[in-house]
């Protein structure tokens, strides 16, 4: 970092707007919250009043050349950057822009098949065409892991006309590929290295984290800083390298972001950038040693595997994000989504998703050690009162998805709507997914399989909250004609 | 000058108590802790500003806590105490010639560092060679336990703070797997009076009633707390408070109280309507 991170323009200048009593003849029209006494009096007066609209002091997210445009530099600077921009449509339009920028119709995108959504709706908007790296599957956690170099290599070589590969840095598990290596792949070969880093801000600040997609060398990255960044929810930044046209993806966020961005979003992305740049390694290795100290705790319980840096294989786990704390539940008999459900119904604790074998609990700078006490204790009591014999669980097994068309074709094309068990064969146009982790189970343009079928009724049994499809109660799919 | 501790019961009552002197005051990783001399109250502890004890009351609190469950199980041996730095619940223990292990957990080093240089005569037992003292979470604590102690006895401050964790499912339930099949669990159950401490009460009572078999509640009049008015829980897997009290031994023990009689002890679990109602609606 070469630059003062100790400023925060936008929130500078929010304060000197606050100090001016400016008389508000402009949207937003609560006008500082008087004119809406119950939301003021919900949110407070100090949220309301910084509730304000785009004006010479405050700069425009559109076309950003003051304070905004400021504190993108000062990000750029603190995520090691060449750009940065902030981000007021969540990472879901962090990632949208930053295929949109890369990929046009047609176009081929190496990715791995265990991308949230947001990717493959890109596609949807943009025509590409995606091809699908399989994930190494831990066949005894059941979850998908990185891509390995072998196989990204291959699918490069395979498709010497894509023009971008896509890297999960890290997976919702805190699972990391080789991304380093994989960026000098697509380089070598022409093409650009993207990454979702949805859950990996605290790589760019905390010490021995996984490298982050910008010291790696990818070329544009997706950040979520409301997620362990601490900013609030729907903020977000998109990174880009050397070698991207920062005017053109501007152009491309115009597309779609909104002309009237929230100035309490991009002031939290401010604060929170600050707050990381300053104390950033302190507070991430504090996380750190409270996921460590869980799963210590955990593992001592018995029954449940919390698993961590052990993991590593060097290829298709290169690398774990040890903030994480995921927990394999199965051997007590209980799927991941049921050990979910019963720490908030009985134990008042909200963990960040359940899937059919682990939980994930999300541990960040907010935690504390009382409160992981309980969510020890909480797993504790659970093994002692809910065990159960566990044969009969499903293990989670990766299924190749077989693209019939694009994404796009597929989203657009004429469809009709067949009972869900009768669909096996036949092409999906929608998509198909357990939220959280939002990861596509079918998306438009797949072929069907019976053992899609039997995995989702599995699922939706086990009490997963399933979504995508028009019909909520996902009895019917849609399908191509 | 007047100078003047005061705390608010609910968001609009306060009581306030003349201060002389004020002689400690500290912030631990947990809490700020504070101890006033003061010319009603003697010595009063406060943790956040809460009153937890003042050396003029504290006797009822501590007698309550300890002899309740003491009469009603006929051998006590093995005790966990889980809070308590003050040293009150084990000065009252240690009174029984018959008890074996009392294992102290308080999270915070500082109130008990505290308390044995300001409140020496609530300290008086913390030496006692059958105490064993853990500075620990206990949450954490309790959760190695199984089969092992006849009586734990929470007494903890209020569920709002760092205590939070000693008024949840997972904590009632892991006491449960700590005491032997015949062990009862006592806790300082709150308030029933202003309305938030009444919620808080209800939450914990209808968590210990769907955990333990017997599951009472009794009160006693603490004035330094809130509405004057406190609650305890009596939760056990075998042995009911009024029915398996046992007076005449209690009675040839000999030992003098101040407040707890087995005539009163009886007269506890009678409680008004509007808590009967409160409490019948959780369990």
């Amino acid at each position: 970092m070469k630059m003062n991170q100790n400023s925060a323009p936008v929130y500078e200048a929010l304060q000197k707007f606050r100090n001016m009593r400016v008389v508000p003849f402009d949207v937003p029209g609560h006008k500082h919250g008087r004119g809406n006494p119950e939301l003021t009096a919900f949110l407070g007066q100090q949220c309301v009043a910084v509730d304000v609209n785009s004006m010479k002091p405050l700069d425009n997210l559109c076309h950003p050349v003051s304070v905004i445009r400021e504190a993108e530099m000062l990000a750029a600077d603190a995520f090691g950057a060449a750009n940065a921009f902030l981000m007021v449509g969540g990472t879901t339009s962090s990632v949208q822009s930053m295929i949109l920028s890369a990929c046009k119709r047609g176009d081929k995108i190496i990715l791995p098949r265990n991308v949230h959504r947001s990717v493959i709706n890109a596609l949807v908007l943009c025509g590409a065409v995606p091809v699908y790296v399989n994930p190494e599957v831990d066949t005894r956690l059941g979850i998908s892991l990185g891509m390995e170099r072998e196989q990204v290599q291959k699918a490069i070589s395979e498709n010497p006309d894509a023009v971008a590969v896509l890297v999960n840095n890290p997976t919702y598990y805190g699972i990391c590929s080789d991304i380093k290596a994989i960026a000098k792949m697509a380089h070598d070969a022409g093409m650009l290295c993207l990454a979702d880093e949805a859950h990996g801000t605290h790589f760019y600040f905390g010490e021995n984290m996984p490298v982050s997609a910008m010291a790696a060398g990818a070329d544009m990255s997706a950040v979520s800083m409301h997620k362990s960044g601490g900013s609030l929810t729907q903020s977000s930044l998109l990174l880009t390298g050397e070698n991207i046209n920062s005017g053109h993806v501007r152009q491309i966020i115009n597309l779609t972001q909104t002309t009237s961005g929230s100035y309490l979003l991009m002031s939290s992305l401010d604060i929170s950038r600050r707050n990381l740049a300053l104390r950033g390694r302190e507070v991430f290795a504090k996380v750190v040693s409270m996921a460590n100290y869980a799963r210590d705790e955990i593992n001592s319980i018995g029954g449940y595997y919390a698993f961590g840096s052990e993991l590593i294989n060097g290829n298709s786990i290169f690398d774990f994000d040890r903030t994480k704390l995921s927990v394999y539940t199965r051997d007590i008999g209980l799927a991941g989504i049921e050990v979910y459900d019963i720490l908030r119904d009985e134990y008042d604790i909200q963990i960040e998703f359940g899937d059919i074998g682990n939980i994930l609990a999300y541990l960040s700078m907010g935690d504390r050690p009382q409160e992981l006490e309980r969510l020890v204790s909480a797993l504790a009591e659970i093994r002692r009162l809910y065990e159960k014999d566990k044969s009969g669980l499903l293990s989670q097994e990766y299924i190749d998805p077989e693209v019939v068309t694009s994404p796009q074709e597929a989203f657009y094309a004429r469809k009709k709507s067949v009972p869900i068990k009768e669909s096996a064969g036949l092409v999906c146009s929608e998509f198909v997914m357990c939220y959280p982790p939002g990861i596509p189970i079918l998306a438009p343009g797949e072929r069907i399989t019976k053992e899609i079928l039997d995995y989702i009724l599995y699922a939706k049994e086990k009490g997963c909250s399933m979504t995508g499809p028009e019909d909520p109660d996902i009895l019917n799919i849609n399908v191509l004609v | 000058m007047e100078l003047w501790f005061s705390e608010f019961h609910a968001p609009d009552v306060k009581h306030s108590i003349r201060v002389n002197n004020h002689l400690y005051s500290k912030k631990s990783e947990f809490q700020q802790i504070d101890i006033f001399d003061t010319p009603e109250f003697g010595r009063v502890l406060t943790l956040d500003g809460n009153v937890i004890l003042t050396e003029r009351d504290e006797f009822i609190y501590d007698e309550m806590i300890t002899h309740v469950p003491m009469s009603v199980h006929p051998d006590i041996k093995d005790i966990l105490v889980i809070g308590a730095g003050d040293g009150g619940v084990v000065k009252e223990l240690a009174r029984y010639d018959t008890v074996k292990r009392i294992d102290l957990v308080e999270m915070d080093p500082m109130v008990l560092e505290a308390c044995r240089e300001y409140l020496p005569e609530n300290a008086s037992r913390l030496d006692d060679d059958r105490v064993y003292i853990y500075f620990d979470n206990a949450l954490r604590f309790i959760r190695r336990c199984k089969d092992e102690y006849d009586l734990i006895i929470v007494d903890s401050t209020d569920p709002f703070g760092p205590s939070e964790g000693y008024f949840t499912r997972e904590f009632y339930g892991s006491c449960y797997n700590a005491l032997h099949q015949d062990g009862i669990m006592v806790n300082q159950q709150g308030s029933p009076f202003f309305r938030h401490d009444a919620l808080a009460m209800q939450r914990s009572h209808h968590l210990i009633a769907n955990i333990f078999p017997v599951s009472r509640v009794y009160q006693a009049h603490i004035p330094t707390y809130a509405a004057g008015y406190w609650l305890f829980g009596f939760a056990s897997k075998k042995y009911h408070p009024v029915d398996d009290l046992d007076p005449e031994k209690w009675l040839k023990l000999n030992l003098e109280t101040n407040y707890y009689t087995t005539k009163l002890h009886v007269g506890a679990f009678y409680l008004p309507a509007f808590l009967e109602r409160m409490l019948m609606e959780v369990e």
